[in-house]
């Protein structure tokens, strides 16, 4: 059996050659996407700023304007809908009213009447509310294990490497958050619970791709003290590139299938998955490897690592 | 290190059938896995998410500004019973509250330390704090205070919450048979999870009453107008009538609460309006029986929750321990007030603070959905495997195939819930799983390449690609345990599965593979190896 290989052996790509033009190009593109998401704002779901959700299941296809018109009839102009995976089914969103609990179950309770009336059959089941300040702490949650997912994993990798690398991590880090927000900030999806998620996912995996290559790296370091460091990252790239791909590709198709077989109610938690793996294997080799570069690591970075048997280890190690 | 003596392959086989076993019941039909499964075998089951099985979660969360107000008014009931009943009598003026504390003025300033001193030894310690419940003070040499503390109040609500869940559990499911599940959550939340309701409002109804009951004298001597007005006689409060058409002047003193009920029905009184039958305990139908016998043809005002639901004229002394409640009830509303009153009064007020509700259709397409994508999603990598690495290629799908029954395995002695995110979770670990496996063949194609002899090359290929294994691993587990810390809900569902892959994933793929090329090695002696 002929076996596939996607990457020919001794492949061999001069990726730094390229290397100045696709971080300033893409690290601008990150912090304009950064801007813009502060500019344009992101289509918060009601766990992240409190309010009611039903979901309505028509029997047959409905037009879009014209629920819109019987709800807006039935009191609820600040009632928002969406087509939700088919015409046949529609999320409508409203903000809690002012008052008690029972002001805001008398809402739904009025919208599932008059859906009812309007529209003989229909199934309003589902719906989620959610109330100021638990969305409030559901935000603050969802922002702090972000945070410190980054944070977490950028020390790690700056004690089992070098301070370099953390540096490397976290601007990689930065960098592919901030074009995944960009994406949310531009097509409006909803931001929810599952988002968040998406994105931990992605930091995750991103770090899981910059770890491989930085490993590479540090192991090339010892073996080829000679070297200069671009010839030894692009060394270090093609060798690991096989392995980048064939891996990218098995995600992909896992992602893949889950984004197109895969229940509505995840769409967004796999289209954040799948965006993320592209620009994580872009950035894992054009945004955390230059950074080594720009930080000034050379092999004695790692010196004191085998010290006795090169001689007096340097205080401090790192350059 | 390709040498597998014989009792660590058995270990191996003996791990993974293990894990598989502990995955049989997830896989089987409910019932059959109840009925048929034989009982000395693991039968614990992974349980679906209400996202999944569809359901209603509920969190509540104590009315605080409620609770105070309780404490308060029960703190009064206290003081005038300790001061004014025992022994030595202490003469006090009115007590009341105002500013959140309760306070009275002694009469007799020479009784002013006895009166402290005997408030002081009812107050309690508060665990781990150091500070009492109470702050008992003197000011203007004659007037007492008495103000709740922050440590006091924080774990009055605690405690109440603990009462609070058991209420709330008898009331969703007073036979106790549902699958149902009522927690505490932090200091003054509790969660309710109940699969397979589709009518949230039902039960926000059942929770929602706190089913304070109280029976008090109606005052008669009461002036109308004023009462109109919202001001009542001393020693009187002005209640307003449940229905919302007038007010009306109670006693403030309670004659029988509902804490001595024993039994609760809805019934039906000779006219055919539903009604609540309740039954006392043996002290307060003795007290029931006392009052109405003192109070023959006086008005009683039937109190729930703060509301007057009815006022009847007591005709005749009701000796029994047997009363009806009567009210404007429809057959439902009936029967939950006599669901609550069964149930014990809430402690506390519960408001709800955060519902989500999902159909059981919209689970049943979810779960069908995910599975689809899920075995899609294996077959694809399965396949992509075997005509990357061909016979390596088979190794690592093997490792994936156990990986994944290890998961549920796992899941299920955890007695973990999937839910949706936890399936996409379970479609990444797979993923993701390939990953050790593809690092391990990568760097034996390029040992080769470098003009290993075969073992050589499948020895180093493992030793070489381990830290690189480990440390990818890691910065995933970091990941995972901040979502799992720090998450709620759906993330927390991602997060699991997301962990236990990582750790069944690391052992299969490193330890099972290596344990098969291994054998085939030693066995084939294969002279080279296609790779």
């Amino acid at each position: 059996m002929k076996l596939l290989k996607l990457v020919p052996d001794n492949t061999n790509i001069d990726f730094m050659r390229w290397r100045k033009v696709a971080i300033v190009i893409t690290m601008s593109l990150a912090v304009a996407s950064l801007i813009f998401t502060a500019y344009r704002g992101l289509n918060l779901g009601i766990d992240f700023v409190g309010g009611q959700v039903v979901q309505a299941e028509f029997e047959k296809p409905v037009d879009i304007e014209e629920l819109r018109g019987n709800v807006a009839r039935l009191g609820l102009a600040d009632a928002s809908i969406q087509e939700f995976g088919s015409p046949t089914t529609f999320q409508i969103r409203l903000p809690i009213p002012d008052g008690d609990e029972g002001a805001a179950n008398k809402v739904v309770s009025d919208l599932r009447a008059g859906l009812e009336q309007a529209y003989p059959g229909v199934d309003v089941g589902s719906g989620q509310s959610v109330s100021g300040n638990v969305s409030e702490e559901l935000a603050m949650d969802g922002a702090l294990s972000l945070l410190f997912a980054m944070i977490g994993i950028a020390t790690y990798i700056w004690f089992r490497f070098e301070w370099q690398f953390g540096v490397g991590a976290l601007a990689t880090l930065f960098h592919d958050i901030s074009l995944l927000l960009g994406f949310f900030a531009w097509t409006q999806l909803q931001v929810d619970l599952n988002i968040v998620a998406a994105f931990l996912t992605v930091v995750g995996y991103t770090l899981n791709d910059t770890v491989v290559i930085y490993d590479r790296i540090r192991e090339n370091l010892r073996k080829y003290r000679k070297m200069g460091i671009v010839e030894l990252i692009n060394f270090s790239l093609n060798e690991t590139l096989s392995r980048t791909i064939t891996t990218s590709v098995a995600l992909l198709l896992a992602i893949g299938a889950l984004l197109l077989l895969g229940p509505e109610v995840i769409f967004g938690l796999t289209i954040a998955i799948f965006l993320g793996l592209f620009i994580g294997t872009y950035s894992s080799i054009y945004i955390s490897a230059p950074i080594l570069v720009m930080t000034g690591v050379t092999p004695d970075s790692f010196v004191h690592d085998d010290a006795p048997a090169v001689g007096p280890a340097r205080p401090g190690g790192a350059a | 290190m390709l040498d597998f003596p014989r009792w660590k392959v058995l270990s191996i086989w003996g791990i993974i059938l293990f894990g598989i076993l502990l995955s049989i019941p997830s896989l089987m039909p409910k019932q059959m896995a109840e009925e048929q499964y034989p009982g000395f075998l693991p039968s614990a089951r992974i349980s679906l998410g209400l996202d999944l099985a569809g359901g209603s979660y509920l969190l509540l969360e104590a009315d605080e500004p409620d609770a105070a107000k309780q404490r308060l008014q029960a703190m009064e009931d206290t003081i005038q019973t300790e001061l004014r009943r025992n022994e030595p009598r202490v003469r006090i003026g009115d007590v009341s509250t105002s500013d959140g504390r309760v306070s009275f003025m002694v009469r007799d300033p020479a009784q002013v330390d006895e009166a402290v001193e005997r408030l002081r030894a009812i107050t309690q310690p508060v665990a781990l704090t150091g500070r009492r419940d109470w702050d008992v003070a003197v000011v203007d040499s004659t007037r007492v205070t008495v103000t709740p503390t922050e440590e006091g109040a924080r774990a009055a609500i605690s405690d109440a919450m603990t009462v609070a869940r058991d209420v709330v559990r008898r009331r969703i499911d007073p036979s106790g048979t549902k699958e149902i599940t009522v927690r505490t959550s932090g200091e003054k939340r509790v969660e309710v999870m109940v699969p397979g309701v589709e009518d949230p409002e039902a039960l926000k109804d059942l929770i929602g009453q706190t089913a304070r009951l109280e029976f008090k004298l109606v005052d008669m001597s009461a002036d109308p107008a004023l009462v109109a007005q919202g001001r009542a006689p001393a020693g009187s409060e002005v209640l307003p009538m449940a229905d919302g058409t007038a007010s009306i002047a109670v006693q403030r003193r309670v004659m029988v609460s509902g804490d001595q009920l024993v039994d609760a029905k809805q019934a039906f009184d000779q006219d055919g309006n539903p009604t609540v039958s309740i039954t006392f305990n043996a002290a307060g139908a003795r007290r029931f029986g006392r009052v109405t016998q003192e109070n023959v043809n006086k008005p009683f005002a039937i109190i729930l929750d703060g509301q007057v639901l009815s006022a009847p004229n007591i005709n005749e002394p009701i000796l029994g321990g047997q009363a009806q409640i009567m009210g404007n009830f429809t057959v439902d509303s009936a029967n939950q007030l006599a669901i609550a009153l069964s149930s014990g009064k809430l402690p506390v007020k519960l408001n709800v603070i955060e519902e989500r509700t999902v159909s059981a259709d919209l689970g049943k397409d979810s779960i069908e959905k995910g599975v689809l994508a899920s075995v899609v999603a294996t077959a694809l990598v399965l396949l992509y495997m075997l005509v990357t690495y061909g016979r390596f290629g088979v190794y690592a799908n093997m490792a994936l195939v156990v990986n994944a029954f290890l998961i549920l395995g796992v899941m299920a002695v955890f007695n973990a819930s999937l839910t949706l995110p936890g399936i996409a979770g379970f479609v990444l670990t797979i993923g993701a799983a390939v990953d050790a496996n593809v690092l391990i063949n990568e760097r034996i194609r390029e040992e080769q390449r470098r003009g290993r002899k075969t073992l050589d090359a499948i020895e180093s290929g493992y030793k070489e690609a381990s830290t690189a294994i480990f440390d990818a691993n890691i910065t995933n587990t970091i990941a995972a345990v901040i979502m799992l810390y720090f998450g709620s809900g759906p993330i927390r569902g991602f997060a699991v599965v997301l962990l236990i892959g990582i750790i069944t994933s690391v052992y299969t793929a490193v330890n099972f593979t290596r344990m098969l090329v291994g054998l085939w090695v030693r066995k084939a002696r294969p002279k080279t190896l296609e790779i």
